[in-house]
């Protein structure tokens, strides 16, 4: 699958990892899906990480109800979630897999390791325990 | 009576409960939803006696959770520079 996110949601996204790293920072993501299949990131929400560690992320559930009826109410379906890893790569880690409730979900993982931040998509299904992993085709656009 | 899920306007029986509203609509995973009803967050502990009312505003949203728990480490596969 194809998933596009604009370069300027993606610099907001990662100015705001970076001020709260060595916290996680995560949010969601919203958008629609277009014909041939591939994913539009068309709004990102930049959500507050109530676990406030380096290790866990849980997003707000009184923001992410907010966000849900905003992505109602501007036509936009929920596509799934970001969150950074200020020190480890960007892929699932186990508890990523394992709290991957939503099998129609992107799982988009920005990794601040190193000096450049990597973002990759990931698409997560299968039963706790037994979660296959793919990644997805991530396209930044410039518009 | 009337309720709203998720958006959606929808019938249902009176002295539904939240639980039975979820096998109503065959929620995925529902050991990982939480429930609100007209912005209240319902116990999961309370979803069999919590009976709805004509008029509510029912989400389902799942658990959005995870962390950088494991630190192997796995090569290089940079989309973003």
């Amino acid at each position: 699958m194809k998933i596009t996110i604009r370069r300027s949601d993606l610099d907001r996204i990662t100015e705001h990892a970076r001020a709260e790293s060595p916290d996680e920072a995560c949010g969601l993501i919203a958008g629609r899906d277009d014909a041939d299949g591939t994913r539009i990131i068309e709004k990102v929400y930049i959500l507050t990480n109530t676990d406030h560690t380096n290790e866990h992320f849980t997003i707000d559930p009184r923001e992410q109800l907010a966000a849900v009826k905003d992505m109602r109410a501007n036509g936009l379906s929920p596509l799934g979630n970001w969150h950074s890893h200020p020190e480890t790569p960007s892929r699932p880690s186990d508890e990523d897999k394992r709290l991957a409730n939503d099998s129609r979900a992107s799982y988009l993982i920005l990794s601040l390791e190193k000096e450049d931040p990597v973002l990759n998509a990931f698409h997560i299904e299968g039963e706790p325990g037994d979660r296959t992993v793919r990644k997805e085709e991530l396209i930044i656009t410039e518009e | 009576m009337k309720i709203t899920v998720a958006g959606e306007t929808k019938e249902v029986a009176d002295g539904l409960t939240v639980q039975g509203l979820i096998e109503l609509e065959n929620v995925e995973t529902p050991q990982y939803v939480t429930v609100s009803v007209n912005e209240e967050f319902i116990d999961a502990n309370s979803f069999e006696t919590h009976i709805l009312s004509e008029g509510d505003e029912v989400e389902f949203l799942y658990f959005m959770g995870g962390g950088a728990t494991d630190r192997a480490k796995e090569e290089g596969n940079a989309v973003y520079e």
